[in-house]
């Protein structure tokens, strides 16, 4: 192979930083205004920053779980995205100072008087909140600098060792990542109706971060292969793989999303259906259907071409794509909350796309600084290399 | 013992070699993967067009050493799934929304998140069935029963451990020796010429039609069919469950220990009367002997219908749904004679009940069938038939 380490260019990090600057003045002036809407805001950002940090990560566990040849060309660029999970503990910050305005079950007066969120209250109170979300933090975090110390380490002298200790990590993490996971999906956006269920929902966030993690790395390698950063050995059929998992992940998500909604439906029961009609009352109905079309249809019928996943220009458009759907996605989760009766998008959520965006431009450009794109020692990397359809 | 049976039967009806029809593809085996990529590169090059490589499995890079083009085989999914999806919805719309319709849990009769399953089902069924039948069709090269290469060394190895290329003799730069001479220098292990499955000279005709594979084909049914009912119905047969029928429980009218007299029902207490059970005071007793009592149900709407309903179930069938005597039963059981005589119209509401808890010449006591209010509500019923049949004049001139 012949790649030959390139920095990086500093636009990155001035378009990133401009961006970001100007999300966190939106993302003030709005705690200054709507300090309710702001936290919202917050929180939507706080998730999709943990969906590409923690998706990315599990992304790369299971790259050495199964010992796939064909993502080692890209599994640099994962880690890189997944170095946003140590970041996500001072992002989490923030989000404590709004569990009032957030969670309606911290209303100490009001679980006193509600017999259903009073049997919760022995798992939704905040003391153990506090406790799962350090918990998980902490566990990413803990293997995000495990698995890519020893991916890094191997960037000098190649030794399989390393690969073989990331397999043994990977294979610890990935029981603990789907509890931990799921966790977090209740916590942070089941948990805003507290009086709702699913216990599919776990399942349901994590197809989501999968895709956005799948998606951003798409994207960033095709820039970066297009730009010539990465090996000139690389060739359009590694990428097939990437687009087909998108496309296959994208079904799972759509398959995860019915089944929730089909037994809910069935059992038509009051205290599950709510949920469901919160987010079809006024123009909710709109943002629901524009999420079955945006999330599920459209990138199905634009993804079943075989050639759609070899084409960068198809496969850049699809990546975008499916990151600005995992972001309605959560906009459908987490804001029928706040918006009663119709959906709302206001000067406040401008703050998401800037900050988000920015933000992951920074880490990109910050975290690849030190870091070789691809792991040119990987055992594995030839075989990614000479992967062809 | 099993697999020499098989071989024995393999020898004696599906005779391999030597074969006599026409040349139908040179083949040559290889040893490594690699040399079977290096071998499709130059076939390719040299200009072959009819020509198909096989592996015992899929080999990354044969696409482009063949230089495929997508294949359509794609579409043909496509088509058989989008089918597949609209029989489906077609099938639920049809079953649940018009042909059957039940009311489940207050929805409505079509509802298409519950189709929504049964259109992914089909939707994977009939493309599947679709394509293992284009499979076949194109494989098997209907209507001959086989492959031309089948039953050849060269398929076996093909299979197992070697990776086979042949070119056909229909391809337009077809000749033996080139070919072969083309093989050996890419360094083949082995080359042979395949031709096509004919045992004697002059044997032209559809293989499908062949009395020994129709016989062939017969007989596995037969075997198929006996092996799997021995297996079913007799090595593996279980009673059929009966858990429900045995329960430590005392069945009406049986025999039980528990009571001194050995019945398992109790009888009712002396001198009391169960719940519902309101005893007809005349019965068994003749025509004269009632005492006239009025009809103690009013005459509402609610009323009638409930009437309408216990005289079509009960009634209709012998009296017919007029209560003309033309009944549906007519030819098997005596007709009974018209509710619109003179002698019933004129016949008090407490005879009429007398006669349906009684009985009557032919009629059985409907007693235990209909409840008591509803034998009053079916007589208002009858009431309402009668003056249908007979209406005086003021009922018109009064509207």
């Amino acid at each position: 192979m012949d790649y030959i380490k390139k920095q990086l260019p500093n636009s990155l990090m001035k378009t990133g930083g401009i961006m970001l600057v100007f999300g966190v003045i939106i993302l003030i002036l709005s705690f200054v205004f709507t300090p309710e809407r702001a936290f919202f805001d917050y929180l939507w950002i706080y998730l999709f920053m943990l969906s590409i940090g923690v998706g990315s990560l599990a992304l790369v566990a299971l790259e050495y779980l199964v010992g796939a040849t064909w993502s080692t060309p890209f599994r640099r660029i994962t880690e890189i995205f997944a170095s946003a999970t140590p970041l996500l503990i001072i992002l989490a910050i923030p989000l404590f100072f709004g569990l009032h305005d957030l969670f309606h079950w911290t209303h100490t007066d009001a679980v006193q008087n509600d017999p259903v969120l009073l049997s919760k209250s022995s798992y939704l109170n905040v003391e153990f909140f506090t406790a799962r979300t350090i918990f998980c933090l902490l566990l990413w975090t803990m293997f995000y600098f495990l698995i890519a110390r020893n991916s890094e380490k191997q960037d000098v002298d190649g030794n399989p060792v390393y690969t073989k200790k990331n397999i043994t990590l990977s294979t610890i993490f990935t029981p603990l990542f789907v509890i931990s996971i799921t966790i977090a999906a209740i916590d942070f956006a089941m948990s805003l109706e507290p009086h709702w269920y699913s216990t599919i929902f776990g399942v349901y966030y994590f197809s989501g971060t999968v895709i956005a993690a799948l998606a951003a790395t798409t994207y960033a390698s095709v820039k970066l292969k297009e730009g010539g950063y990465l090996d000139s050995a690389l060739g359009n059929d590694s990428f097939y793989s990437l687009g087909t998992l998108i496309f296959a992940f994208n079904i799972f998500w759509a398959y995860i999303a019915f089944s929730q909604f089909l037994l809910i439906w069935y059992a038509d029961m009051p205290e599950e259906t709510f949920w469901m009609i919160n987010r079809w009352d006024g123009s909710w109905k709109f943002v629901s259907i524009a999420l079955l079309f945006f999330h599920f249809i459209i990138p199905f019928l634009l993804q079943i071409d075989r050639s759609s996943k070899t084409n960068f220009k198809s496969l850049k458009i699809i990546s975008i794509w499916m990151l600005a759907a995992h972001a309605l996605d959560l906009y459908w989760l987490i804001f029928p909350t706040l918006f009663k009766g119709n959906a709302g998008f206001g000067w406040q959520e401008l703050s998401f796309p800037l900050i988000v965006v920015g933000l992951i431009m920074v880490i990109f450009k910050v975290s690849a600084e030190k870091k070789n794109l691809m792991a040119v020692k990987d055992p594995k990397m030839q075989a990614g290399l000479d992967f062809h359809l | 013992m099993f697999g020499k049976i098989l071989k024995k039967l393999d020898e004696k009806l599906l005779k391999s070699e030597p074969r006599t029809g026409k040349l139908f593809a040179v083949a040559a085996l290889f040893d490594k993967p690699d040399d079977i990529i290096h071998a499709a590169e130059k076939v390719t090059e040299r200009g072959y067009k009819n020509y198909d490589v096989l592996t015992p499995y899929p080999l990354h890079g044969m696409d482009g050493a063949m230089k495929l083009k997508p294949s359509k085989i794609g579409w043909v999914a496509f088509i058989a799934g989008i089918s597949g999806t609209t029989l489906a919805f077609l099938m639920m719309w049809w079953m649940s929304g018009i042909d059957y319709k039940i009311i489940f849990g207050g929805k409505p009769y079509f509802n298409l998140p519950p189709s929504i399953p049964i259109m992914f089902e089909l939707t994977v069924l009939i493309s599947a069935i679709v394509l293992v039948n284009s499979l076949i069709l194109i494989y098997m090269k209907l209507p001959a029963n086989a492959n031309p290469l089948m039953d050849t060394e060269f398929i076996k190895r093909v299979t197992s451990d070697k990776f086979g290329i042949y070119i056909q003799a229909d391809d337009p730069k077809f000749n033996v020796d080139e070919v072969r001479g083309l093989f050996q220098s890419l360094g083949s292990s082995s080359v042979s010429n395949i031709n096509e499955a004919e045992y004697e000279k002059g044997d032209s005709k559809n293989p499908l039609l062949s009395l020994k594979f129709m016989g062939v084909v017969a007989g596995t049914c037969v075997v198929t069919v006996l092996v799997s009912y021995f297996v079913l119905q007799v090595l593996l047969f279980m009673p059929p469950f009966s858990w429900m029928h045995e329960q430590p429980k005392l069945l009406p009218q049986g025999k039980s220990n528990f009571f001194k007299d050995n019945w398992s029902m109790r009888r009712p207490v002396e001198g009391t009367v169960a719940r519902g059970f309101i005893p007809y005071e005349f019965k068994g007793m003749p025509d004269s002997m009632v005492v006239p009592t009025p009809n103690p149900l009013p005459v509402t709407k609610k009323v009638l219908e409930v009437g309408k309903k216990r005289f079509d179930t009960y009634c209709s069938p012998c009296h017919g749904y007029f209560g003309k005597g033309d009944s549906r039963l007519r030819g098997q059981f005596p007709a009974p004679p018209s509710l619109h005589t003179e002698k019933v119209r004129n016949w008090k509401d407490a005879n009429i009940y007398h006669v349906i808890t009684n009985g009557q010449n032919v009629m059985p006591s409907y007693e235990s069938s209909i409840s008591r209010d509803d034998r009053w509500a079916i007589i208002h019923y009858i009431r309402v038939l009668q003056r249908s049949q007979n209406a005086p004049d003021s009922d018109l001139e009064s509207k």
